[in-house]
């Protein structure tokens, strides 16, 4: 599965052809994360907190059996914290560890937005457009009609120390 | 058509470790000298299967190295060779060699050539005393290359003439003629004098011969290779064809399938490493039954789906549906771990060879024995238990038992004992190292531990706290009782691998008459019998085996120590509060001592007081994994789910303390409860 | 119908990569254990060509393919005996018995067809 992802993203890259992005809002932007790794929406529920665990470590829900932890990004990016809506949703991602591990994670974000169509040569590596998100954690950015989509590298985002351990994970 | 064939790696892997503990269980019950034909027989098919299997598998090492195993095997069931001490020395040396071979070719690791080699050698030396068969591995090498000498020149004259029975093996001269017209251009001739008249002829005879002219560039092995089959059966003249013209290069036949070890380790290293588990068919068919009741239930609650209101017969059937679903689901649950459970023999069965070894080594005459082989207890569990079992026995070998004049000087018997012994105790599994020797030296280890710092002079220990010294790290056991042979690893990684599995491990102790080590371990990893407590609005699961009692709290037994630190007093001894919402960061209800609870915790030796808001039920609940999809988090050993579908995490016992004594604990506590020696 | 086998060895790893290889050539394969358990399928239903480890626990192949050979439904069947080089006075012990012939192990999956497929024509 896991490598599946990565060899069509290799392809697509090279025959510059489109690919899909879920969006989402945050503090007015718009973000984009490949469709491909969304493993589903949900609205947001309680979470059991962990202790010592920074802020934006929400918890860890029950995902159908499996505890799936939950990450605000208002507060990973350090943006106002809001109430959460009606609109809040938690989007579950799959991210890959490395190149065996794919781990589960949700998202807390203000709300779906749209899902783009978007030629990979409209992705562009810009370095300089104003916004508050750590530069570290995007991938490109797309322009979508006169729209412009953040895209993210939710690999790098949900794989710092603070979200897992450094050794390889041996259980199960 | 080519076929991979390392998918049946895995399947040879795992029945040649049970191949090898056969072996090695068979040749310890070999009696040398009047050896039982049925064991060396059964010993020879571990073997022979190995090697078959490697050889098809293309693990050639492996092959080459259990051929010479299987020829003296085989010598050994015909009665053409004695069975010696030294040869089933050499044979159990040869297991653990195979052992290592194959895990190293199963994990992609190198192979110690040089230890394989001169093991390799100490066989065939042993092969070729007295015995002719050495010639016979020279020869199964070297007919690998085949006779090319003799070729042949243009083709063959064939003379066929089958027994009578031949077809009574299932052969057919017809199959034969047919890939003999393969190799080349094939003319036939039959002769059918011999066939008896009607009333004589038994159809199931064969009476035809053959007169074949061949004309190919097929050498006389591959002529003669048709007709192996058959060798017995007839008979049969080859001879070449006319002279004439210069034949030009051999006949390759084929090429074996040998040296290709390291390919197929490679490519299995590119999957992951899994496990399998054989579970026997009687386990499978309860599931099977469990499942079909939890259907039955299931339609039977369906039924009730479409009922717009209950009334007092539909309700009562809505009752009973739920109250079978919840046993059906708890038999389920239990079923399904039965499947993870496995008799401890697997993990006992390494030591009659171990104690023997080691008590040869030592010049010390010990018995060994084992109780409770078919306690069960889950796979998981064995397979990591076996590391610090064999720390255990070996340490009682070596520095509990003492040797034979010693013994009999103190008027015990010269053959010391070791029993092993597994049993269930309430949930969990009880196995007991018990020895009949000196007994643990509390002056040494107390006078170890102040030399060490461990201990301060003035402290004053009981015997038990003294005893438990010897599993604090950089306490080394090697020259506390005696210094016969000290392994390097101290008790403390014994003690740390049990923790890992959520079990125990004490010792108790009297000099002269010996030490008992008790490990109490979890039936599986899988599920946990928990206390559940709550504090402020989070429900955490304290795991049951490590409580001792939970209290309410009468203020005058409260003492501060140096201002922010706090113990409790339980009878005679004073025990740490931890108060887990400082612990944890959290809001609680209450931080008033005499309003909350005390759940007073054990863990190595080390007591602490946990102070919480209220304490729930107590109920099994199944752990799960924080890492799999986060990470490790200190305090904590993983979450579960409750029956309401909420996360609640499990506290780390052990963990806590630690990140109490990092947050809290002023450094002169720890003298007071001399067991909880700082890490 | 598909031709039928009979797979007799005591390893489940060789019994597996027997029964996947034929099965990919089309053949209709059964496992058995032992030589009892090879006997009492072999009663219970008819197989076109008998496969045989000669060593197995509870009954030989030796034995086996003697017991076969009694039976009026296997009396010309093909019955392979799979042995190795080391155990050469095997080969004429099962060829007395009855066998067919031999497949030397180790062999590779190809191997086993060529031969299989000689067999069985």
């Amino acid at each position: 599965m896991t490598d599946a992802v990565a060899v069509a993203e290799d392809k697509e890259n090279e025959d510059t052809e489109t690919r899909e992005f879920l969006t989402f809002m945050l503090a007015g932007e718009e973000y984009g994360v490949d469709i491909l790794r969304v493993q589903e929406i949900k609205g947001w529920d309680s979470v059991t907190n962990i202790p010592n665990t920074p802020d934006y470590i929400r918890g860890v829900i029950n995902l159908r059996g499996t505890i799936v932890p939950i990450i605000d990004m208002r507060l990973r990016f350090n943006l106002e914290q809001l109430e959460y809506g009606p609109t809040t949703v938690v989007i579950v991602l799959k991210v890959e560890k490395d190149s065996e591990t794919v781990r589960t994670m949700g998202v807390v974000v203000d709300a779906v937005s749209d899902v783009h169509d978007v030629p990979t040569s409209q992705i562009k590596a810009s370095p300089d457009f104003g916004t508050t998100v750590d530069m570290e954690f995007v991938k490109g950015l797309a322009t979508v009609g006169e729209k412009m989509v953040i895209v993210l590298d939710i690999d790098h985002m949900l794989n710092s120390n603070e979200l897992a351990s450094l050794e390889s994970i041996v259980n199960e | 058509m080519s076929i991979d064939i390392s998918q049946f790696l895995q399947t040879f892997y795992e029945e040649s470790f049970e191949g090898l503990d056969i072996m090695e269980s068979e040749l310890l019950n070999l009696n040398v000298g009047s050896a039982d034909k049925e064991t060396i027989n059964t010993i020879f098919r571990a073997a022979h299967s190995i090697k078959g299997g490697s050889g098809t598998f293309g693990l050639s090492s492996v092959a080459d190295y259990t051929h010479v195993l299987e020829t003296l095997l085989d010598e050994m069931r015909d009665g053409k060779r004695d069975v010696s001490q030294y040869s089933v020395d050499l044979m159990l040396q040869s297991v653990d060699v195979l052992r290592e071979m194959l895990s190293a070719l199963q994990s992609s690791e190198d192979l110690e050539h040089d230890r394989i080699a001169s093991s390799h050698k100490q066989l065939t030396d042993l092969l070729s005393e007295g015995s002719s068969s050495s010639n016979e591995i020279d020869e199964s090498v070297s007919s690998v290359e085949g006779n090319k000498e003799n070729q042949s020149n243009g083709g063959w004259l064939i003379d066929f003439t089958p027994f009578p029975n031949l077809m009574k093996t299932g052969n057919d001269p017809v199959r034969i003629i047919r890939e003999l017209d393969e190799l080349g251009d094939l003319k036939i001739e039959l002769d059918d004098e011999k066939i008896p008249s009607t009333d004589e002829i038994d159809p199931e005879n064969c009476y035809l011969s053959w007169k074949l002219t061949l004309q190919t560039e097929a050498d006389e092995e591959t002529i003669k290779d048709v007709f192996a089959w058959v060798d017995d059966e007839c008979d049969l003249k080859i001879t070449p064809l006319v002279v004439s013209g210069e034949y030009t290069g051999p006949d390759r036949r084929d090429s074996q399938p040998v040296g290709q070890d390291r390919q197929i380790a490679n490519r299995r290293s590119a999957s992951k490493e899994q496990s399998s588990i054989r579970v026997g068919t009687d386990k499978v068919d309860d599931l099977i039954n469990m499942v079909g009741e939890l259907v039955i239930t299931q339609s039977m609650l369906h039924q009730l789906h479409d009922v717009e209101e209950f009334n007092q017969h539909t309700l009562e059937r809505l009752q009973d549906g739920l109250a079978q679903l919840e046993q059906h689901t708890r038999e389920l649950q239990e079923n399904v771990m039965r499947i993870r459970m496995m008799p401890i023999s697997f993990a006992f069965q390494r030591f009659p060879r171990l104690v023997r070894d080691l008590s040869n080594q030592l010049g010390k005459s010990i018995e060994l024995k084992l109780t409770g082989e078919q306690t069960e207890l889950d796979k998981t569990v064995m397979e990591k238990i076996g590391d610090p079992l064999v720390h255990l026995v070996r340490n009682s070998l070596d520095h509990g038992i003492e040797m034979p004049d010693v013994r009999s000087e103190a008027g015990k018997p010269e053959t010391g004992t070791i029993e092993l012994n597994a049993f269930h105790q309430g949930g969990n599994i009880v196995i007991e190292i018990k020895d009949d020797g000196a007994g643990l030296n509390t002056n040494k280890i107390l006078q170890k531990a102040k030399d060490n710092g461990l201990v301060k002079e003035t402290d004053t220990l009981t015997k038990e706290q003294i005893n438990d010294l010897i599993f604090q790290p950089g306490f080394s056991t090697a020259d506390v009782v005696s210094d016969v042979s000290g392994r390097g690893v101290g008790m403390d990684v014994v003690r740390r691998n049990i923790r890992a599995l959520n079990g125990t491990v004490d010792v108790s102790s009297s000099p002269g008459v010996g030490s008992v080590f008790t490990i109490r371990l979890p039936l599986t990893l899988a599920i946990l019998d928990g206390q559940l407590v709550r504090v402020g609005n989070e429900t955490y699961v304290v795991p049951l085996i490590s409580i001792i009692e939970s209290l309410q709290v009468k203020s005058e037994f409260v003492n501060a120590v140096t201002g922010s630190a706090e113990v409790y007093k339980l009878r005679n001894e004073y025990i740490p509060i931890l108060r887990l919402y400082e612990v944890f960061d959290i809001e609680p209800d209450t931080k008033n001592l005499t309003k909350g609870m005390l759940v007073v915790v054990e863990s190595e030796g080390q007591k602490i007081a946990i102070f919480v808001d209220e304490l729930l039920s107590q109920q099994q609940v199944v752990i799960k994994s924080l890492e799999t999809n986060f990470k490790k988090i200190d305090g904590l050993s993983g979450a579960t789910i409750l029956g309401d579908g909420t996360v609640a995490l499990i506290a780390d016992i052990v963990g806590l303390y630690h990140l109490y004594q990092k947050n809290i604990v002023p450094s002169e506590l720890k003298v007071i409860h001399g067991g909880g020696v700082a890490a | 119908m598909a031709t039928r086998i009979l797979a007799v060895d005591d390893s489940a790893s060789m019994r597996q990569m027997v029964t996947f290889t034929l099965k990919g050539a089309g053949y209709d394969v059964e496992e058995a254990a032992d030589g009892q358990q090879a006997l009492d399928k072999a009663k219970g239903g008819k197989f076109d060509l008998v496969l045989s480890d000669v060593n197995m626990p509870v009954m030989d192949g030796i034995t086996l393919i003697k017991e076969l050979r009694t039976l009026s439904n296997y009396k010309f069947t093909p019955i392979l005996m799979l042995t190795t080089e080391s155990t050469g006075d095997k080969k004429s012990e099962g060829k007395t018995a009855g066998a067919t012939g031999w497949i030397v192990k180790p062999f590779n999956p190809d191997q086993l067809l060529t031969t299989i497929k000689k067999v069985l024509g």
